[in-house]
């Protein structure tokens, strides 16, 4: 008698492709995937208990940690929850080099999710240049951080470091560089078409769907809802900017890789506005009190990361160290239409769909 | 030369040399794989910003490869305990032999070839089959679902693609009248055929990728996105031996590209004081970068479309290109 | 500084002994009084005090080594810093007294005592940390006019501390006795009382900062409206029973903030997403946080038609925490409510595949909780 047998395949904890240790259990039947279950909390590191022993600066370096590729984006948003509980004013100087700060990481994560995808889907080379024009971006925030990857850079109520001499005109100079190169990758991948085979109609997925199981950032965009946490509910200086909210039809992996190649130039236009406004002298740290205590009640604000929506809410007591401290961490709650997507898809498509999403295991876990 | 040893009768030195020949270019073969390896991770890095390898054997890393084929001569030799022992250590004899036999129809220059049949050609094609075999009992004999999968895999495509590569050398031998490879490459004396077979050229080339599994037709051995190919349990030098037999594909089949499309050792109009030999060197080297060219640039297909694109596309393309051919040929006739 | 510390931990955990003790005692007192406790539920109520009291040592130990610090530490703080501390903490202090008064309507809206029986020790021990906040700021802020009343003032807040530090000690130092609970009664009076006289001290401070706490209490949030509507069409549809309050967050920009009934809370949620004045079609986040006394499950919710906000809060028991799930209602609720099931141990009805995300099903206990501990073999 002949039969045919689902297969339980488990797509393990260490991944060929660089998304992080993540297991994705699933029944097969041939090439077809039945059922897919994923496995998450390998890379769980327990940030929110061990912040509620920590003062708030000391939560900073681990907020790094969560989405390593965009820290500077984490590191905003706890110091943006803690200003606001506190209603802290920021000096002009510190916000302008936030918004630098934060515009860059976008670039430089989203080059990464560029490279990594395409080198999952078989090509090598642009994950090279990718990192070429990323290796600028880390050289610079590392002159003003000290750090390459975890910057422990913002503070609650300013930044840490000041601007090196000429720091400013490297930001300006790289912006017309990468606006270049971004024409070379449309030309080199965009209108290749086995990529666009290979992209197109994948992993599809309906307004409805993105708004029910709560997808955020680009996931949500390449649907065709046009929200963009800096510009409805701008937070720091986003209002002073003149950008657009890069939004697709479609709702496929095709989209979001549309919606991620132009958020990129829209970071290139906030950071030439920024890089003009530039105050040329100021504080960079406001007024804070030497140990920061904001008032008892509880804060829950969200900032758009590049990976979608990222949310820090705390719960203090009047003390130094928060009650509760908890992270929206936008992969964890973007990951989990993984299983809708993938049924009854082939083998191949598992990546082009894993990809699209882009996750980043450290946030996923947090 | 190679006419009259041919000629001669058949005798123990007559075979004796012939051997000689062979070892030769075994050696030959064995010197080009080695430099064409080395030669791919440089133009790639190259391509990709960066250098190849450029520390062993001085500036430009001349003997690297031969120090990754010693590493892989002296690693353990592992045979999976429930794996198909004969047939595990002959999957790789079975994979490189009818890449090496090949060659054996090749002219490499007006004097130097080693066989004149008349169906160079078809046996060409014929022997070129035999490796989707080994790569068959290679993803069989090694008790492995993943192996057996990309095995099956290779094997479709490898198959599907065999037909295009097939259908668009028809239209060349209407035009030359002979299947023999050294009558191909005469007839080109008045234009190479790439000029006169574009669309067959094309097919050809892509055809001759997916032959060779390479990107973007790299799914059955770069399936490491998912899972390994189908030589995920050969370690060591039998995995040596299945990427020997890549590259010496590789070889003859940008050897096969190079006599029938752009003129074999033809030279160009007013160049015919170079020797022959060094303008199917120079052709030989052009193909070969093309494909590394292709490697660097290109995203993987996926299976479902590979095959699609195989018959739906191509062959259809090739069955034009034929019937194209013919009325072309029939219309000069006329005139 | 190591041999303080050493001190200190004693005495906390000589406090937090005692508390446990008086707690328990009072808890008796006040049981034997209300007639509405059911039997099983006393252990609760006990471990519930344990962890009130615990709190309560640590907040009490904090206060103490703030003063120490106080008094080393003077020459730290700039010219300019204490009168935004000043002012940091008036927003601090209103917002407490708000907090106090909201939670002082909550005791008089519900119908159980137990909750305001339970939350009282709380309630004293934010009282008087936000004292303990007061008087500082009364000292900082009188530092340039009047060092002889802040001298005074600290000195008095001070020995009020010792006093409350000294009787709880002694509380310990008798054990378990009915006496306790009088010295627990003393202690929470004497607390009042430091509680009035710094208050009393900050009111003769500086008027501006009266006028501005009071000031801020005054002027209505901006979204007061929105609430006000939310609130409207939830009691036109559902009735007046489903709300356990309401309020705007001020410090989380101005979010309305609702906190049902358990019971209650799927219903609310479903109204919530499908009423088409509300729609909030958007789960933005779902956690669950461990108040000592209960633990409480925050939700907000993000309407895409409207463009607004909200969050919708429920309190759940400690014990055998159980809520509805609402991840029929939002597909996005799913991960987040196995985290909460993971790190909390509540438990979600409703929910289709809870499971341990994070840690795996063999793990013991739950991380978040505050009296986790962690259960290693070697150790």
């Amino acid at each position: 008698m002949i039969r045919t047998e689902e297969m339980l395949l488990n797509v393990g904890p260490q991944h060929p492709s660089t998304h992080g240790v993540f297991r994705l259990v699933l029944k097969i039947d041939g090439e077809i995937i039945t059922e897919a279950r994923p496995v998450i909390g390998y890379l769980h590191r327990g940030t929110e208990k061990l912040a509620e022993d920590l003062q708030y600066t000391q939560i900073i370096p681990y907020t790094d940690r969560m989405d390593y590729l965009a820290a500077m984006t984490n590191n905003y948003v706890l110091c943006h929850a803690v200003e606001t509980m506190m209603d802290l004013e920021i000096p002009e100087r510190a916000e302008y080099l936030r918004i630098i700060t934060m515009e860059l990481g976008r670039i430089a994560s989203h080059l990464v999710w560029w490279g990594t995808y395409l080198l999952d889907l078989g090509a090598t080379s642009p994950f090279l240049y990718a990192f070429r024009e990323r290796e600028m971006i880390i050289n610079m925030l590392n002159e003003i951080s000290g750090g390459r990857l975890t910057f422990n850079y913002m503070r609650v109520g300013g930044v840490k470091w000041d601007a090196p001499e000429g720091w400013i005109e490297k930001v300006r100079e790289f912006i017309p560089y990468m606006r270049e190169q971004l024409k070379g990758y449309d030309q080199l991948v965009t209108g290749n078409e086995i990529f666009m085979n290979r992209v197109k109609g994948v992993g599809t997925y309906t307004k409805e769907d993105a708004l029910n199981y709560s997808l955020s950032g680009a996931n949500l965009r390449c649907t065709g809802i046009k929200w963009d946490l800096r510009k409805e509910e701008p937070y720091s200086i986003y209002d002073r900017f003149d950008f657009d909210v890069c939004i697709r039809d479609g709702g496929d992996a095709w989209a979001r890789y549309h919606v991620r190649l132009s958020e990129i130039g829209e970071s290139l236009k906030i950071l030439e506005q920024a890089v003009e406004q530039f105050p040329s002298e100021g504080a960079v740290l406001g007024k804070v009190p030497k140990v920061i205590k904001p008032p008892k009640g509880e804060a829950f604000v969200r900032i758009e990361s590049p990976r979608g929506e990222i949310g820090c809410y705390i719960a203090s007591e009047g003390k130094k160290e928060p009650y509760r401290l908890k992270f929206r961490r936008p992969s964890f709650y973007n990951l989990q239409i993984l299983p809708k997507l993938l049924v009854g898809q082939n083998m191949a498509n598992l990546i082009a769909i894993l990809g699209a999403i882009d996750i980043v295991l450290g946030e996923v876990d947090g | 030369m190679m006419e009259g040893l041919l000629a001669a009768e058949a005798s123990w030195l007559n075979f004796g040399i012939f051997f000689l020949l062979a070892v030769v270019l075994l050696f030959v073969v064995l010197g080009f794989v080695t430099y064409a390896i080395l030669a791919e991770r440089k133009v790639m890095g190259f391509m990709q910003l960066r250098y190849g390898p450029n520390q062993v054997g001085g500036r430009f890393g001349l003997l690297q490869t031969v120090a990754d084929v010693l590493k892989l001569l002296i690693k353990e030799d592992t045979i999976p305990k429930l794996a198909d022992r004969p047939l595990f250590i002959l999957a790789p004899v079975i994979a490189f032999t009818p890449a090496f036999m090949v060659l054996a129809v090749i002219p490499f220059t007006d004097k130097f070839y080693f066989a004149d049949i008349g169906v160079g050609l078809l046996y060409y094609i014929a022997i070129s089959g035999l490796t989707t075999i080994g790569i068959v009992t290679g993803g069989w004999a090694s008790n492995n679902k993943y192996a057996l999968m990309g095995g099956m895999r290779a094997a479709a495509q490898m198959i599907s693609y065999e037909i295009p590569l097939v259908m668009s050398v028809i239209g060349i031998i209407l035009l030359t009248g002979s299947l023999n490879l050294n009558d191909i490459v005469e007839a080109q004396k008045n234009g190479w055929f790439i000029i006169w077979q574009p669309i067959a050229f094309i097919v050809f080339l892509i055809a001759a990728v997916a032959e060779l599994n390479r990107v973007p037709f790299d799914l059955p051995e770069a399936e490491s996105e998912l899972v390994a190919g189908f030589h995920v349990e050969y370690s060591g030098f039998r995995w040596a031996f299945f990427m020997l037999a890549e590259y010496v594909y590789m070889f003859a089949m940008a050897s096969l590209i190079t006599v029938i499309f752009l003129g074999g050792w033809l030279p160009l109009p007013f160049l015919g004081f170079i020797p022959g030999a060094v303008w199917f060197a120079l052709k030989f080297t052009v193909v070969i970068f093309i494909l590394i060219w292709f490697r660097v640039t290109f995203p993987r297909i996926r299976a479902d479309q590979l095959m699609e694109f195989g018959w739906k596309v191509l062959l259809p393309v090739a069955l034009a290109n034929i019937f194209l051919t013919a009325i072309l040929k029939e219309l000069l006739n006329i005139f | 500084m190591d041999g303080e510390k050493d001190l200190e931990q004693l005495k906390k955990e000589a406090a937090a002994k005692a508390k446990a003790a008086a707690l328990a005692k009072k808890k008796e007192k006040e049981q034997s009084t209300t007639e509405e406790v059911s039997a099983e539920e006393e252990p609760m109520d006990i471990a519930k005090q344990k962890a009130a009291a615990a709190a309560k040592a640590k907040a009490a130990a904090l206060a103490k080594k703030k003063e120490k610090e106080q008094t080393t530490t003077e020459e730290v703080s700039a010219e300019e810093e204490p009168i935004d501390i000043a002012k940091q903490k008036a927003a601090a202090a209103a917002k407490a007294k708000a907090a106090a008064l909201a939670k002082k309507k909550e005791k008089e809206q519900s119908t159980t005592e137990e909750v305001s029986a339970e939350e009282e020790p709380i309630d004293i021990a934010k009282q008087k940390a936000a004292a303990a906040a007061r008087a500082k700021t009364a000292a900082l802020a009188k530092q340039s006019a009047d060092t002889g009343d802040v001298e005074k003032a600290k000195a008095i807040a001070a020995a009020k501390a010792k006093a409350a530090a000294a009787a709880k000690a002694k509380a310990a130092a008798q054990g378990k006795s009915a006496g306790g609970s009088d010295e627990k009664a003393k202690a929470i009076a004497v607390a009042k009382a430091k509680a009035a006289a710094a208050a009393k001290a900050k009111g003769k401070a500086s008027g501006a900062d009266s006028a501005a706490v009071s000031e801020e209490e005054k002027k209505p949030s901006p979204n007061q409206p929105v609430l006000d509507k939310y609130i409207k069409i939830i009691e036109e549809h559902l009735g007046k029973s489903i709300l356990e309050d309401s309020y705007i967050n001020e410090l989380s920009k101005d979010v309305p903030t609702l906190v049902a009934k358990p019971e209650a809370y799927f219903r609310l949620a479903e109204f919530l997403k499908y009423n088409e004045q509300l729609s909030f079609d958007f789960l933005s986040e779902l956690h669950g946080t461990d108040f000592e006394t209960h633990m409480e499950i925050y939700t907000h919710l993000f309407s895409y038609k409207n463009r607004h906000s909200l969050a919708l809060k429920v309190k759940v028991a400690r014990e055998n925490p159980e809520i509805d799930s609402l991840q029929p209602l939002w597909a996005g609720a799913n991960w987040p409510e196995c985290e909460a099931y993971d790190l909390l141990g509540i438990r979600f009805n409703g929910h289709p595949d809870l499971h341990r995300i994070m840690l795996g099903e063999d793990w013991i206990g739950y991380p978040l909780r505050k009296d986790y501990e962690p259960y290693d073999v070697e150790v």
